[in-house]
């Protein structure tokens, strides 16, 4: 049986927390620069600029992206076949989260109680996903989720009769009511079946999905492609301030469900949408 | 339109700009956000002694990101405004003429605002990196124990920001977006 130490996944989880702050990955960089291009309005225009210049700042100069350096999401799929030795693995991991907002000069945004709200001082805990997979191997997900626009997601317990067009005007509205607040152009990660919570999950997932990679399911496919059209027709812009870029993306994820129901999940992610991906 | 402001500025000078003007504004303004907003609201309803003095100020939602070591501060981008909301009617009572943030008002802010000439600005929400560039000094002037939640005296030059709601309740957020659909999808 393969064994792996928890000190080399507090290593990776330390140094993914930093890069995931200072870099976007390769699809949301050519979204924001084919945009720049694309935007219709010179306002449009001049924030998308602004955006691109950000990125590159923060690469070359070591700032962060965004001042909202999150709360780190950290999904972990265990091989069935992998020991793991050392410390907990809960414990490890916030430990390569403290590690990284510290070395890395990441804000540190959590409190301990969401009602004392005392500021635990080091980012942690982490929201942690375990999930159990064949194969001997570890594979992390890290990605740190701003507030601004996780403050404007939405769980809807939709019926089966509303069906798709039920899913395109929750979908629109929760973009809307979003607007200016998600520091618009959004990526918009959306969970539809499963139950109330595996739907929010879902929608937290598809937003770490490449913005190239579209469904695999022709119907879910032809959806994202026509919800990212509405929504860049809603006319938010960059910056909330008018314009022909709302999203950049749209990614849904899918999951059987209840004969009952048709739970669905929005969760918005600002143009800072920040994922980066290892296996040990 | 263009417009370069000193800030504290002159009396009336934040009141006539309007929504949709570009501003860069250069001088002193004080960062705040939902935990000093808490602190600063409470003393105002207590009617102690305020730690700054806000008459004529604008402020800044932002909590930065830690400074390396030379430099000035750290990543500092505008935070959502609207979780100020419920204190921003006390600390526009109190003299606060402006506000950077992103996102959305209340109705409470806005009738507030035209109340007392006040001017609410957005700068480029996750831009914190290019933002940064523009604060010369910074230092904690109070609630040191909030970290970053801390309010900071901030020395910009040039801080890029647009009038989104000025001193007559005028709406960037929803004449852009209207204007945008005019012109482009009908």
């Amino acid at each position: 049986m393969r064994t792996i130490h928890t000190d080399k996944i507090i290593r990776s989880i330390r140094d993914m927390c930093i890069e995931a702050n200072l870099t976007l990955s390769k699809d949301m960089k050519c979204r924001l620069k084919s945009a720049k291009e694309a935007e219709k309005t010179p306002l449009g225009k001049q924030i998308l600029c602004q955006l691109n210049e950000n990125m590159k700042i923060a690469e070359e100069e070591q700032i962060p992206i965004c001042q909202d350096t999150g709360m780190a999401v950290v999904f972990l799929n265990i091989g069935q076949d992998l020991h793991i030795e050392g410390m907990d693995l809960h414990d490890a991991v916030n430990e390569g989260v403290r590690q990284g907002y510290k070395d890395g000069y990441l804000r540190k945004s959590v409190v301990k109680d969401p009602l004392i709200r005392e500021n635990t001082k080091d980012n942690t805990p982490a929201i942690v996903h375990i999930d159990i997979v064949s194969g001997d191997k570890l594979e992390i997900l890290v990605a740190p989720k701003g507030f601004g626009s996780e403050n404007m997601s939405r769980v809807f317990m939709l019926k089966p009769a509303d069906g798709a067009e039920g899913v395109r005007k929750s979908v629109l509205e929760a973009v809307k009511d979003a607007g200016p607040n998600a520091c618009p152009p959004m990526v918009v990660g959306v969970g539809l079946g499963g139950s109330f919570e595996k739907a929010a999950f879902l929608a937290k997932k598809a937003l770490t999905r490449n913005l190239d990679q579209r469904s695999e399911k022709e119907h879910i496919r032809t959806l994202e492609e026509e919800l990212l059209q509405e929504i860049n027709q809603l006319g938010i812009g960059p910056g909330g301030l008018g314009g022909s870029t709302t999203a950049l993306g749209v990614n849904i994820e899918t999951y059987p469900t209840h004969i009952a129901g048709m739970p669905l999940a929005v969760n918005i992610c600002c143009h800072v949408n920040r994922h980066v991906h290892r296996v040990l | 339109m263009n417009k370069y402001v000193t800030v504290p500025a002159g009396a009336g000078e934040l009141k006539n700009l309007r929504a949709g003007d570009y501003v860069y504004l250069t001088g002193t303004i004080y960062t705040a956000r939902d935990a000093a907003h808490k602190r600063l609201y409470e003393t105002a309803e207590e009617k102690k002694e305020m730690p700054v003095d806000l008459k004529n100020q604008i402020v800044y939602y932002l909590g930065p990101t830690p400074a390396r070591e030379g430099q000035v501060i750290g990543s500092a981008g505008p935070t959502t405004s609207s979780r100020m909301d419920k204190y921003t009617p006390c600390m526009l009572s109190l003299g606060l003429k402006g506000m950077i943030g992103k996102g959305k008002r209340s109705m409470d802010v806005i009738e507030s605002m035209k109340e007392n000439g006040a001017v609410y600005f957005a700068a480029v929400g996750g831009a914190g990196a290019l933002l940064s560039k523009c604060i010369k000094k910074s230092e904690v002037v109070a609630y040191e124990d909030l970290g970053t939640e801390a309010i900071r005296k901030l020395e910009v030059e040039n801080l890029p920001v647009i009038v989104v709601i000025d001193s007559l309740g005028n709406n960037l957020y929803e004449t852009a977006v209207e204007d945008y659909k005019a012109k482009f999808l009908e």
